[in-house]
């Protein structure tokens, strides 16, 4: 059997309604759990970029990036690995505001350097971006204060190879 | 309704004419040559219906029974004529029951385009009478689809709609309009769709790729070719026959690249898969370069995939990208329309004539003709087979016949047993074994080639699925050949309950209604046979005859469709009994 490994699928896409239900479709057929999913523009005006993360062995997430740039509205696809892409998520934490002043907190922000974005006589927000680990060590570090929220994002990526979709777009055009 | 309108710049007088809708809907059609549709009218397209009572001599709408058998019709109407089917239906149940068949086209690559009316746009959402999500239930079957909310879409939206049913590799497009899309005006262009920046239906061939595959060819002492319907869809029968008369190199046909190659050519070994030829399918795991051209690998063709043809290089060549390396590890993978790549490849193609190795089919032909053919053709036990039914057919047709089967032991046997001088012949549901698929697909197939005897092959069971369109054969006049292979048995099933199930027959056996009285009903003309001197009489009357015809063949209740390969054995494993 071959390995699991962890992928970012990058998929440029035209901007139009239903493709998401049409992509991740692909990934439900084949019972890929999608550990993270993120849609935004991209480069290119009017193309849209979904960023997937998924633990699958490499030839299937081969397949899959196939699969999914045989859908009429996909540009292209792509899957890198850990090695090829600097990537980001982000977190928002809401605490009690009673835990504003407790230096630790304050130490463990300036660690991961996270920062507080709002305050009031209730809560405050510290909002961090970093690895998936560094969030989750951050988590573990305030959830003893009683976190009031806690969401995060799901993973963004950019390649280190190049993913010529504005040379392709004027190809065709 | 038309008004005129100048517009200034360049001079150019461009009459800009305001149409409805659902007009525009009509003038796309027949921009795109559309000369025939099927489907059945309600409450959320009849602005469309409307036009097409006011177009009626110049596009013919075919009232089906159901919309799964205007589905059905449009498959079979583009599978014999190569071009883009059209099935249209209403909202809600209208549109859910195009469903099947558009699953069943999109499996099969049938270009098909199907045209839904939907709720108005302001009540999408709202659980409106007979709204359905068509989109969101059609997505994972269909190549594409769409909802149209502005008529003013309606003519870009079918240009690409048609565009992308028809190219590539293709497939069915569902395309739902909003009533109010329908009723509302646009100012109408037409302008055909030649390229969608997103999607590149034809890879671009790689010369290198051209070249390793002659070569892995050349030098191949055991080389066997699997054509499939690639070759039909990319209308290369004839570059195809040049390579293999070239090579001299064995060639075997999935069930839907049947009739790709006249099955008497002399390298036309037959047909692979779970009840495909004896021959093809042992040699799959002796050959030593595997050339599969314009086929997919599915599981019915290669059995087990860890014993499937381990010992070969495998060259494919398709247009699909996505199917290269999905289910078998290819060496060499020849992208491109394979009307291009097999031109391309032709020069670098040594001659060859591989006497020895097309004797080895010869021999296993042999085999199974002692152990199966044999028996089925000229069987010497009192009830009929459906095999000497395919047989007699033969006889009157001469191989010039369509034949469009259904799904069970009835379409293996003819599968196996019909034959083709030409392409476009063989039409049955593939991918999807959809059982009721003969009969629609029949009428839509007559509708194409009117020329051409249609001879539609169905089970008992299969019959009863989509019977109710002997209404559209009466009420069209569609003078189908219908042949009921009668065993009173979903055979197919009961054939795998007696060899797997230790004969249980759960479900399977079918207490038939009086099929002639039913044909009679309908005013079709009608027979039944039971007796082996009547058979090719009655054949023979039902092909001279001009109109439609039914005829029941009240065939043996357990024969079984061998050769077999059990599902997971290897096709080495293929048994003849
Ligand atoms: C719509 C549908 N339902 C169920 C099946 C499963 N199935 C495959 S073959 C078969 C039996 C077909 O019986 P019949 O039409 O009488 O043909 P025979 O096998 O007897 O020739 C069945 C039930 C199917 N293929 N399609």
């Amino acid at each position: 059997m071959e390995e699991n490994k962890k992928f970012t699928i990058s998929v440029y896409t035209e901007n139009s309604v239903g493709l998401l239900n049409r992509v991740s479709a692909i990934f439900l057929k084949r019972h890929i759990n999608i550990e993270s999913m993120t849609v935004s523009k991209s480069e290119i005006d009017h193309v849209h970029r979904f960023t997937f993360v998924v633990i699958v062995p490499e030839t299937l997430a081969q397949k899959v990036v196939k699969q999914l740039e045989k859908q009429i509205e996909v540009i292209r696809a792509f899957y890198h690995t850990e090695e090829e892409i600097i990537y980001q998520e982000t977190a928002m934490f809401k605490l009690s505001t009673e835990f504003l002043y407790d230096e630790k907190i304050q130490n463990k922000l300036k660690l991961r350097r996270a920062h507080i974005v709002t305050i009031t006589k209730n809560f405050f927000i510290i909002e961090t971006t970093g690895l998936k680990e560094d969030i989750d060590r951050l988590y573990d570090k305030l959830k003893p204060y009683g976190l009031m929220q806690f969401v995060r994002s799901g993973r963004i990526a950019i390649t280190r190879p190049k993913m010529a979709i504005s040379e392709l777009i004027n190809n065709v055009n | 309704m038309e008004t005129q309108i100048e517009t200034k710049s360049k001079h150019i007088k461009t009459k800009e004419i305001k149409i409805s809708g659902s007009e525009a809907v009509i003038k796309c059609l027949l921009e795109e040559g559309v000369e025939l549709l099927y489907g059945y009218p309600g409450g959320a397209i009849m602005p469309i219906y409307d036009e097409l009572y006011k177009y009626q001599d110049k596009l013919h709408h075919v009232l089906t029974r159901h919309e799964q058998g205007a589905a059905h019709a449009a498959q079979g109407y583009a599978r014999v004529t190569g071009r883009v089917g059209v099935a249209m239906a209403t909202s809600g149940p209208g549109a859910t029951n195009l469903v099947t068949g558009i699953a069943d086209a999109q499996i099969d690559s049938t270009p098909m385009v199907c045209i839904t009316g939907q709720v108005g746009s302001h009540l999408l959402g709202s659980d409106a009478f007979q709204e359905t999500d068509i989109i969101g239930i059609s997505t994972p079957v269909t190549k594409w689809n769409y909802q149209i909310t502005d008529a003013s879409e309606i003519p870009e939206i079918l240009a690409k709609a048609f565009y992308i049913a028809r190219s590539g590799r293709p497939g069915p497009v569902l395309i739902d309009i909003t009533k109010d899309a329908q009723f509302d005006t646009l100012d109408f262009h037409y302008k055909k769709c030649t390229a969608i920046r997103s999607y590149r239906p034809v890879p671009e061939i790689d010369m290198n790729q051209i070249e390793a595959a002659a070569n892995l060819i050349n030098i191949a002492k055991k080389p066997m070719i699997v054509f499939g319907q690639g070759i039909i869809l990319g209308k290369a029968e004839k570059e195809f026959t040049a390579l293999i008369e070239k090579t001299n190199i064995p060639s075997a046909c999935t069930l839907l690249g049947l009739s790709a190659l006249p099955t008497e050519h002399p390298l036309h070994v037959g047909m692979v898969g779970m009840h495909g030829n004896y021959a093809p399918n042992k040699l799959t795991n002796e050959c030593d370069v595997l050339i599969a051209i314009g086929m997919r690998f599915d599981d019915r063709v290669t059995g087990n995939l860890n014993s499937y043809a381990k010992q070969a290089k495998v060259i494919h060549f398709d247009i699909d990208p996505s199917e290269i390396d999905k289910n078998v590890q290819t060496e060499v993978a020849v992208l491109g329309n394979v009307k291009q790549t097999l031109v391309e490849i032709l020069p670098l193609l040594q001659e060859n004539t591989h006497e020895k190795w097309l004797q080895e089919f010869k021999k296993l032909y042999d085999i199974e003709y002692e152990s199966v053919i044999k028996n089925d053709l000229f069987p010497v036990k009192e009830g009929l087979t459906m095999g000497e039914v395919m047989k007699e057919i033969n006889t009157v047709s001469k191989g010039d016949a369509v034949i469009v089967s259904d799904v069970g032991q009835h379409q293996m046997f003819a599968s196996r047993y019909a034959k083709f001088n030409q392409t476009k012949s063989n039409i049955t549901s593939g991918g999807l074994g959809t059982m009721g698929f003969a009969l629609p697909a029949a009428i839509g197939a007559k509708m194409g080639a009117p020329q051409r005897d249609v001879i539609a092959v169905i089970g008992d069971g299969g019959y009863q699925m989509t019977i109710q369109e002997l209404g559209t054969v009466l009420q069209t006049k569609a003078p189908v050949k219908i042949v009921v292979l009668n065993n009173e048995f979903l055979g197919m099933v009961r054939q795998w309950q007696q060899l797997f199930f230790d004969k249980r027959y759960a479900s399977t056996e079918m207490t038939n209604p009086d099929f002639i009285t039913i044909a009679k009903g309908y005013h079709i003309a009608a027979e039944r046979v039971t007796k082996r001197e009547e058979l090719a009489v009655a054949i023979q009357k039902m092909l001279a005859s001009d109109e439609a015809y039914f005829l029941e063949v009240c065939v043996e209740k357990e024969d079984n469709v061998f050769p077999m390969i059990p599902t997971g054995a290897s096709v080495s494993e293929v048994r003849l009994s």
